[in-house]
């Protein structure tokens, strides 16, 4: 196959991208997208066995994306919908680290001869690439609650950062003057440290962004390393997933009210939290199933407001059968979407989608919010901190600026919670003090059985 | 390639890139984000392409990792995606009725 040939079809794959990306951002053409961006990858992955032919390796190579793909598929089609947001991040941090390994090995086939700037590539590649990749695993640590989901800061801690990082370009600099394997494994073990501290103070609500920022850091790697390897297509694909990652991870930072820079450099002006005041003891009022379903036969409008709760009870079909009662009731349901209620923006629209869900019962924060007023009673299934009222009143909490959904609002609200644990940010809510607040305790999804039938009853 | 030709390149494809996904619901935030995460496992080319020219041991025992990473993420990121999506067909299906 002639070079110019391999190049056009190069280039096709990566119209297919663009045309992902495109069809990625409208409701209606986003599954095609997808199809799209996978037909691109297949194509542009087939080509370079007809490109190269005959391959050199080509039973390593074919063994090798065999064991990747009976990883890969099966991890895809059997996670559970609330694990998905780490599962990306999982999938985002082997990205990075392929990156990384494919611009050592070129370094270590180049050896002298590699000219400055394919030096300066691969170090760029390296050290992002390993972040990307020991960063990914740490948000994934922290979604799947493997360690704990506050921000993790330490006496000292933003100097040991500032150090590592230091160390980082000293040793890029040590790389691209002496052109040497021991130091480029020196340099990926340290940005490999510094991924881990740099994710570590990230706290809660704030992992989703930094899991978009490492995204497009990998795209940017792959648009490095398309550079080495004189691959335009690896340019093109590289630099459209750093160029679009960036914007999202802006957007996302924008739904959450958050600033990009607060959350990324909250480890140098985060405190320990206090946490004297929690443990203490004071009066809450829990109800029973039969309680709520008269407190909610006898309104007018109701707004569920599901958050991470409902994603791991899997209730999203009861809670369907529950606003379906309600409205055969004839009372007005609604239900009220956080942007970032669940572990990543537009959870909980994927989740309710698959309970079929109408659409047109969706309703954003800026739209409800100023129902509730005259709202009779807020549900609150599985969700904290989106309703914690002290982002709006408690200066320096770290949800402090988020917006929230105004459930205090409502006449009445029901909390549905597994326990008194507070929410993903570590934050106590003032509002499960509240007199009208009635708590349910239990599962979601047994608790909201439990309602249906006496509501049925009634 | 020459130098001016690549940053041409980087330039316009930065702004192809921002161009097409300035505007987005909150809704598609984590597909989109889950979609272009899976187009960045096309380093699985550059994986293969350096896997090829592997001669040590230590070359080819990298590249085979790395290819195995590559294909992880390329495959079980537009397989998860289509999962996330396919949801949303349901939603429609729900709309319409």
């Amino acid at each position: 196959m002639s070079r110019t040939l391999y190049d056009l079809i190069g280039l096709a794959a990566g119209v297919c991208f663009i045309l992902a990306l495109k069809g990625l951002s409208h409701p209606k053409t986003a599954r095609r997208g997808n199809l799209i961006g996978a037909l691109g990858a297949t194509v542009a992955t087939l080509v370079v066995f007809a490109y190269k032919a005959p391959l050199h390796n080509l039973g390593w190579i074919l063994g090798a994306i065999a064991v990747g793909s009976l990883i890969g598929v099966p991890a895809a089609r059997k996670v559970q919908m609330t694990q998905m947001p780490q599962l990306v991040a999982l999938f985002n941090g082997v990205g990075g680290g392929a990156a990384a390994l494919v611009a050592i090995v070129e370094y270590l086939a180049l050896g002298a001869d590699a000219t400055t700037a394919e030096v300066i590539f691969t170090v760029f590649t390296v050290v992002v690439g390993c972040v990307s990749f020991s960063g990914s695993i740490i948000t994934f640590l922290k979604l799947q609650e493997l360690m704990t989901t506050r921000p993790v800061v330490f006496p000292g801690g933003r100097f040991v950062i500032a150090a590592t990082l230091a160390a980082v370009l000293g040793v890029s600099g040590w790389v691209v003057v002496a052109l040497g394997t021991t130091p480029l494994l020196v340099l990926a073990a340290l940005s490999l440290l510094f991924g881990i501290l740099f994710v570590l103070p990230v706290g809660g609500a704030d992992v989703p962004i930094v899991i978009s920022l490492l995204n497009a850091f990998t795209g940017l790697t792959v648009a490095a390393s398309g550079y080495v390897l004189n691959s335009t297509l690896l340019i093109i694909a590289g630099t459209l997933v750093g160029a679009s990652g960036t914007i999202l991870t802006r957007l996302m930072a924008e739904a959450m009210g958050r600033s990009l820079f607060g959350t990324l450099f909250g480890a140098f002006t985060a405190k320990p939290q206090d946490t004297s005041a929690a443990g203490e003891e004071r009066p809450v009022r829990s109800g029973s199933p039969d309680d709520v379903a008269i407190l909610l036969n006898y309104a007018r409008r109701v707004v569920i407001v599901p958050g991470f709760g409902l994603a791991v009870a899997q209730a999203q079909h009861t809670v369907r059968e529950l606003a379906d009662l309600m409205i055969s009731k004839g009372i007005d349901v609604a239900y009220g979407i956080h942007p970032v209620a669940g572990r990543m923006p537009g959870h909980m629209n994927v989740l309710l989608a698959e309970a079929n869900v109408p659409y047109d019962q969706l309703a954003e924060m800026d739209e409800v919010n100023p129902t509730f007023g005259q709202t009779d009673v807020a549900i609150v299934i599985g969700a904290n901190d989106v309703v914690n009222p002290a982002a709006q009143t408690t200066p320096g909490c770290p949800i402090y600026g988020m917006p929230i959904l105004e459930v205090s609002n409502a006449a009445n609200v029901i909390f549905l919670k597994r326990s008194m644990r507070p929410g993903f940010a570590g934050i106590e809510n003032e509002l499960l003090y509240d007199p009208k607040t009635m708590l349910l305790f239990g599962d979601a999804k047994a608790s909201l059985t439990k309602v249906v039938s006496a509501l049925k009853a009634l | 390639m020459d130098a001016m030709a690549i940053v041409s390149i980087f330039v316009l494809a930065v702004f192809v890139g921002f161009e097409v996904v300035s505007k987005v619901s909150s809704t598609l935030h984590t597909p989109l984000m889950s979609g272009a995460n899976a187009i960045h496992g096309v380093i699985l080319v550059g994986a293969i392409i350096v896997c090829s020219h592997s001669e040590t041991t230590l070359e080819l025992t990298l590249s085979v990792l790395a290819i195995v990473l590559a294909t992880i993420n390329m495959i079980g990121g537009f397989v998860v995606t289509d999962r996330m999506l396919e949801m949303f067909k349901g939603k429609k299906k729900g709309a319409d009725q």
